[in-house]
Formats: structure tokens, sequence, C-alpha cells
């Protein structure tokens, strides 16, 4: 190879990746420059503070902050303690090179690949409709067996076997002062041979069983956050875990030398020394959950909502979802426009609010580390 | 307070170790025995927490491929729910019987399929009694509930009957039989399917099976049945015909599902008669995730080399947390930029008639993928032995040549499974593929049409699909596809992976 070749490859063989790495910072700065200006001129205290309007092409977004904030709230309570506790064990408890804590890394390791879709599927097949279901029948059979109780008193119709017709034992549960048998009686005018049907009260139970009152088998808000926190939770687990490896061998030794015992080590000397580090892998996880959609796509978010979420098994608005649904979705494409970018604006600054936070911790704790 | 985390390393010697934060403990006490227990408790609490949280971990699969196992295992559960309960008082138990519910007509067409003839008695008492049961509710409101009984386990032949899918009341009461009648009741067309476990070996289409039930439940309309009906039949066959075409079974929407039902090319899971091919959307997802990947690939490999080799210290501290942050963007923050501005730029600059394609989602999926591999490979690149380069430069190479031609092969096995966990990521991310594909679930080659991957399928149709239904349980077999998929991309990183850079290491040192 010519000397002048070289120089020519050389030249373009340093200049590339300068150029490639500059267009990524590029990017970067091009997507928040540009939410930054067109969103930010929307950006209001009453586009904050209220509720959207007509179809949600006008008005605000905070049922959508609203949810977003509860949603993080719930996962964070449900991720980071269960998620710290695994670390601690696998750093502190676990033998490293045991099969068992192999295993396990590989399933975090797993875990961490598995796209969010099948995080959400996870969410309905196991939490909505297994355990959510489960809650929601159990429920129910206690309420039918107060239901068949008042069907054999001696008012009821249908008492003892008795024969009578739907509609009678609709007068007679509506006449019912000690119960209120509402759903029960909408439910059974869709009583598939109408209501001047002939029934006893062993049909009438048989039906009812049928009308499980869903609560918490179907998609709900404690079901989301959930979902989110299993997502979150390998996230949580490696980067606690990586905290907890920095505390030095020396300074365990030297705790337990002077008779401390193991839970006190962990306790008083590994936690405290790496608690800026467990914040951060937390906050990061945390920051990765709050724009998630994919997982709370048909585990709880809604696009339009009467009132805030009040209950754990309410559905509830989302900022990703909503921005989704402006997107996608929306009757009329141009009067929405501002509000989308003015809501990605809104999402973006709280996930860039967490990374940030996680990157200032994390510059603190290398300058304290390289200072001592 | 001690200095924590220093690094430990055997050059530091001379320091002093940082000096522990922990008081000096008392003398043993009488307390501590049970402090001892409490210790237990915590240790074992720790101990079930941990372990819980795995449980967790292997119960994904199990849950995901739970809801798609009766496409593999024929449909058990189907069988169950299709027992149809009756709400009609025992016969001879109540007086007014005769005036209440009139005795079902007389089979009025001929029917030649004995198995659709309620009179028979070859199918058991249960379906007949719930075919007259559910007659006069949907006679009542004078619409058209058809009650079909399907053959038992005798019959080899399952037959698809037109009318049952062709409404949308019969869509939505698909998952469960028992409820059909209600919505007839409303005025909605309802079909009460009473299937009896049949094997499904060949599907034959009859146009008689609407007409034979029809006749025996409802007398108002008994006389118009035959003729009326058949004519009808045929129409809608040919019409059926022309909406699957000519080689794909017709179904219904309650259909059982085969797994060679997905060979083809042709997803349309909402239109009259569904019609589940998976080709297009592999070939989606091929598409997309090979622009991805060509489009993150060489950017992020070549400003990881950067970094690692070529950059000033100061200026390598500010650009690694600064791409970071690319990947604390949620996607679908990326995938409306996209759909606003890529999507744009890509339509002017190749003049393209579709403006969301595989293209632009491709390059959407590549800005969730850059960090990713940048992070990875850079790792990668910061962790092969200075010596190396020290050795290269030492020999004569210029700065170049000994990070293109030293370093970036002794990085290889580390930059591929950075490659391979972007990859996992293309293939998995949903927002930005709902948002910037398009999601047509054509099939083309062409790299400008709209397309729609396997994360985006089960994103946009799962908020609408009848729990239990078929629909369902193929997007969840989607979704068991996409695990199987990352699970195997996982397994090759951590153990061909890894032990290839064990293997390079051990003889570098």
């Amino acid at each position: 190879m010519s000397t002048t070749k070289k120089a020519i490859i050389g030249f373009f063989a340093l200049r590339i990746p300068l150029i490639f790495t500059l267009l990524i910072v590029a990017v970067i700065v091009v997507i928040i420059g540009n939410f930054l200006i067109v969103g930010g001129g929307h950006i209001s205290w009453e586009f904050l503070t209220t509720e959207p309007r007509n179809m949600n092409t006008e008005g605000g977004i905070f049922p959508a902050i609203y949810g977003t904030v509860l949603l993080v709230l719930i996962m964070t309570l449900a991720a980071v303690p269960v998620g710290t506790i695994t670390a601690i064990y696998l750093t502190e408890y676990a033998r490293q090179n045991s099969w068992l804590a192999r295993t396990i890394r590989f399933a975090v390791n797993t875990l961490a690949g598995v796209p969010s879709i099948v995080f959400g599927l996870f969410g309905l097949g196991f939490f909505i409709q297994t355990v959510g279901a489960q809650i929601d029948r159990v429920n129910w059979n206690q309420t039918m067996s107060t239901f068949h109780a008042s069907l054999e008193t001696r008012q009821s119709p249908v008492a003892g076997g008795k024969i009578a017709t739907i509609d009678e034992v609709q007068k007679y549960l509506e006449s019912s002062k000690e119960y209120d048998w509402k759903e029960q009686i909408s439910s059974l005018s869709t009583f598939p041979r109408g209501t001047d049907a002939r029934v006893n009260d062993d049909i009438v139970m048989r039906f009812m069983d049928d009308k499980v009152s869903l609560k918490w088998g179907k998609p709900g808000l404690i079901w989301a956050a959930f979902t989110l926190a299993l997502l979150t939770l390998p996230v949580v687990i490696v980067s606690v875990e990586e905290s907890l490896k920095t505390v030095p061998k020396d300074i365990r030794a030297a705790s337990l030398a002077l008779g401390a015992t193991k839970w006190e080590t962990i306790r008083k000397v590994v936690i405290p020394n790496s608690i800026t580090g467990i914040l951060t892998g937390s906050i990061l996880a945390i920051g990765r959950g709050a724009g998630e959609v994919a997982p709370i796509l048909f585990t709880g978010a809604v696009y339009s909502l009467q009132g805030l979420p009040s209950s754990l098994s309410d559905q509830f608005m989302h900022l990703g979802y909503h921005l989704y649904i402006l997107s996608t979705q929306s009757p009329d494409v141009d009067a929405v426009r501002p509000l989308q970018y003015a809501t990605t604006l809104v999402l973006l600054a709280l996930t860039l609010a967490l990374n940030f936070t996680a990157i200032l911790l994390r510059s603190h704790i290398r300058r304290r580390q390289i200072t001592s | 307070m001690g200095a924590p985390g220093a690094p430990v390393t055997t050059g530091s010697a001379g320091a002093p170790p940082p000096r522990p934060s922990v008081a000096l403990r008392e003398p043993p006490s009488l307390t501590q025995k049970s402090r001892h227990i409490g210790e237990r408790i915590i240790e074992s609490g720790i101990f079930v927490v941990a372990t819980l949280s795995i449980i967790f971990i292997f119960l994904i699969f199990l849950f995901v491929f739970r809801e798609a196992s009766p496409i593999f295992f024929g449909s058990k559960q189907n069988a169950d729910t299709a027992v149809v309960k009756m709400y009609e008082l025992p016969p001879g138990l109540d007086p007014q019987e005769g005036k209440a519910t009139p005795p079902p007509a007389a089979s009025g067409g001929s029917s030649e399929q004995e198995v659709y003839n309620p009179e028979t008695g070859s199918a058991p008492g249960a379906h007949k009694d719930s075919a007259g049961a559910t007659a006069p509710a949907a006679g009542v409101k004078n619409d058209s509930g058809t009650p079909s009984a399907r053959p038992g386990g005798s019959s080899e032949q399952e037959v698809y009957n037109p009318e049952t899918g062709s409404a949308p009341g019969a869509r939505k009461d698909s998952s469960a039989p028992a409820t059909a009648a209600p919505s007839a009741g409303k005025g909605d067309s309802g079909t009460a399917a009473v299937k009896a476990g049949g094997k499904d070996n060949q599907e034959v289409y009859n146009p008689e099976t609407g007409s034979a039930p029809g006749g025996t439940k409802d007398s108002s309309t008994a006389a118009a049945a035959p003729a009326a009906a058949d004519t009808s039949q045929h129409a809608k066959d040919s019409l059926a015909r022309l909406i699957v075409g000519n080689d794909y079974p017709i179904l219904e929407h309650d259909s059982p599902v085969k797994l060679s039902y997905l060979l083809y090319d042709n997803w349309q899971p909402n239109s009259d008669h569904p019609r589940y091919g998976i080709y297009p959307i592999l070939l989606g997802t091929l598409k997309t995730t090979l622009i991805a990947l060509l489009f993150a690939c060489p950017i992020a490999i070549l400003a990881a080399l950067y970094t690692a080799f070529f950059a000033p210290r100061r200026l390598r501290e500010t650009i690694k947390p600064v791409i970071e942050i690319l990947a604390g963007f949620p996607s679908v923050v990326l995938g409306f930029f996209c759909l606003m501005t890529v999507a744009s730029i890509v339509q002017s600059v190749f003049g393209t008639e579709y403006r969301l394609n595989a293209v632009v989602g491709g390059i959407g999926l590549g800005l969730a993928v850059i960090p990713i591999i940048y992070t990875i490979s850079e790792d990668a690149l910061r962790a092969v032995p200075k010596s190396l380069r020290e050795a290269a430069l030492a020999l004569g190479a210029t700065e170049w040549e000994a990070a293109y031609k030293v370093m970036l092969p002794a990085a290889t096995p580390g930059i591929f499974a950075a490659v391979l966990l972007g990859l996992g990521r293309a293939v998995g991310e949903t927002m930005i593929a709902l948002m910037a594909t398009g999601n047509a679930g054509t099939f083309s080659l062409n790299f400008f049409e709209p397309v729609r991957t396997f994360a985006a399928t089960i994103g946009a149709e799962m908020g609408e699909v009848v729990v239990g239904s078929p629909h369902y349980q193929l997007l969840f077999l989607l979704g068991v596809i996409l695990f199987v998929f990352s699970f195997g991309i996982n397994l090759v990183t951590e153990f061909y992976v890894k032990a290839k850079l064990i293997k390079k290491f051990r003889g570098a040192e």
C-alpha cells in the first residue's frame, strides 16, 4: 500500500467515525429542539391542569399526567423493593458459581431482552385473566350465596321450588330493602327466554352464575402497574447488583472481622455505601418504565375518562398512550397538532428529568470515587 | 464517612484501604439471641422475595403460551364452553309449560344432513333443548338468530355455516355461545353454536345448514325458509369465496384455527371471513429489522470506535451520557418523531407513494437501537487489553490501523453481542412500528410500501379482540414467537459469545 493511498484511507477512517458520532448527537438535539420549539409554545398552566374536551381535540392533559404519575408511583413501590432485595440476595447470599445463581442471572438477562409487548400479553393472560378473574369469582360466589338466601325467604315468589316469571322475581328483588340487587335485576332482564319466562330458583341461580361482575378481572391501574413493574424488575436487579458490587470486599471483611453478622454488614456497611448507586439504578429503571406504552396498551390505559381514577381497579389515562391515540386515531388531525407536540414535550420532560437525575447522581458518585 | 467504591487495583497499594463506616460493636449482650432470630426472619424473607421474583420470570412464557395453546392442542376449552346451559324448566314441572314455549315445528327443509335435524336424536338431548330454547327469544324480536347444532364426535366433517359469522353480533358472542341468545333478543342476529368436539379433518361448506335449523326453530318463518335461504346461501357462498380466495378455507370468527391456516399471504383477521396468513407479517418484520440494522450498525459501531479510541478524554465523557439520553427517550416519542418528521424527509427525498412505509419504520427502529449497540460496543472495545493497541503502535501501525485492524477484530464477539441485542430490540419494539410503518398486512417486496410487524400486530389488534377467540389465541401465538426469538438471541449471546470472549482474551493475556 502506497503512503498516499494510506493517508487518504486514514483521513476517512478517522473522519467518518467522528461524523457519525456528531450525527447521533445532532439527531438528539434535533428531536429535543423540535419538540421544545413547536411544543413549548402550547404549554400553559391551563394545558397542564384541565381535562381534555371535545373528543380530545381541545383542552388539557391533566388526567393523563395524573394517571402517568400514579402508575409510575405504584410501579416503583412494586419494583424497587423487590428488585433491591433480589439483588441483595444475588450478591450477598447466593454462591456466585452455583447453578442456581447462574440460572437466576440467565433468567434476569432473558427478562431484560423480552419485548415489552410480550409483558403486556403476560399482564393480560396472568394478572387480568387469571388472578383478577379468580378474585372476581370468589367475590361473586359470596354475593351469590346471599342472593340465594334472599331468594329462599318466605316472601320470595320462587321460594322452595315455586315457579314464577322473571318479572315477578325482579319485582321482589326491587322491593328488598336489605340488599341492593340493582346489578342482578338488570342482568335478569337479559334472560334469554324473555322476562315473562317461567323459572324456579334453580334456574335463576344457574343463570346468575355466568354473570360475574368484573371488577378486578378487567384492565385496570394496578395490573398495568404490576406489568410495568415486572418490565423494570430486571433493570433494577442488574443496576442494584452493579452498585452493590462496587463496595470493596475489604470493607465487608473488616466489618465481619469486627464481629458484625452478615445482616449487620449488609445493613450498616454495604447498603449505606452503595445507596447512591441503588438510587441511580432505580431512577433509570423508573425512567424506562415511565415511557413504556406497549405493556399498558391492553392492561388498563384508555384515551378518555370520566373523572380521575379513584380505585386501583379503575382504568386510567397515560401520557404516552394519549400521544399515540392523538397522533394516529384523531378525528381532526390539524386541530390536535399543537396538542400532540405539547403532550410529547411533557412526556419527554418527565422521562428526561428522571434520566438527568440519574446521570447527575452517577457523576456525583464518580467524583467521590476519584477524590478518595 | 468512609470512602466507598474506591477502585481496588493492585497499582494503588500505597494508599491505605478506605475506612468502613461501621461503629465498633458492643460486646455480645443478652439481646444477641433474639436479634439472631430477627435476622433469620429477614434473611428468609430475602430468600422468599428473590425466589418469587424469579418464579415470575419463568411464569411469563407459561402464561403467554397457555393462552395460545388451543392452536396446538385443539380447543378443549371451546368444547367446554360450548355446552349451552339450559335456562328452561325441566319438563313436567310447570303446569303452564305448553303456553309459554310453543313446541318446535316439524323439520321444514328436507335436510339430508341428519345431524342438523333436531328430531333425529343423534345429537344429545341437551343440544336439542338449547336449539329450542333460543328460538323464541330470537323469534320475538323477529330477527335472524341461527342456532346451528354441529355434528358430534361421530362425524369427521366440520361444517361451516356461512350465516353464523356474517353478523356483528355473532362476532362478539363467538367466544361464549351461552350469551348468544341475549344478544339475539336485543335485535342483533346471534348464534348459538353447539359444537360437541367434532374432529375437523376436512372443511366442507354446506349451504343447507342455515335453512335446516331455521325451519325447525321458528314457526313464523318456517315456510319461507327452504327456497329463500337456499339462494341466499349460494350468493353468500360465492361472496365468501370472493373474500378469501380459492385456496383459503372459509373461516368464521369462532371456527377453530389450525397452524396450517397461518401459511398464507394475507392477514385480514377482521374481515367477514377472516384470513390469518402470517407471511406478510413475517416479511414486514424482516424488512423493518433489516433496514433498522443497516441504518444503526455502521453509525453506532463507528461512533463507539471514535469514542473509545480517537476522542479526547473530556469529549468522551460528554458524548457517552448524551448518547445514553437517546436510550432514555420513550419509544412513543421516537415513533411520533418518525411519523411527523422522518416520514416527511423520506417522502421528499425518495418521492415515495406512501408516507409511512418500511423505510420510515426502519429508521425509527434504528434510532431506538443505536444507543444499545453503541453502549455495548463501546464497552467491548474498551475491554480489549490496551497492550494490543500499544503493540500495534510500536510495530509502526498508525492510529487508525491499530483501531480498525487490531482492536475492532479483537472486540468482534462483544460487537456481535451488541448487534444481536439490537436485533432483539428492533424485532420486539412496538410503538415505533405501530406508528411509523403504516400497518398494512399485504405481501410485498417493495421497501417503500407500508408493512406490519409482529409486535405492531399484537399492539394494534389485542385491544379489540374477544377473549378466548381464535384471533385472540393467534395474537398470543405471535407473542410466543416473539418471546422464543428473544430467548434464542439471549441464549446465543449468553453462551456462544461469552465463551468466545473468554477464549479470546485468555489467549491475549
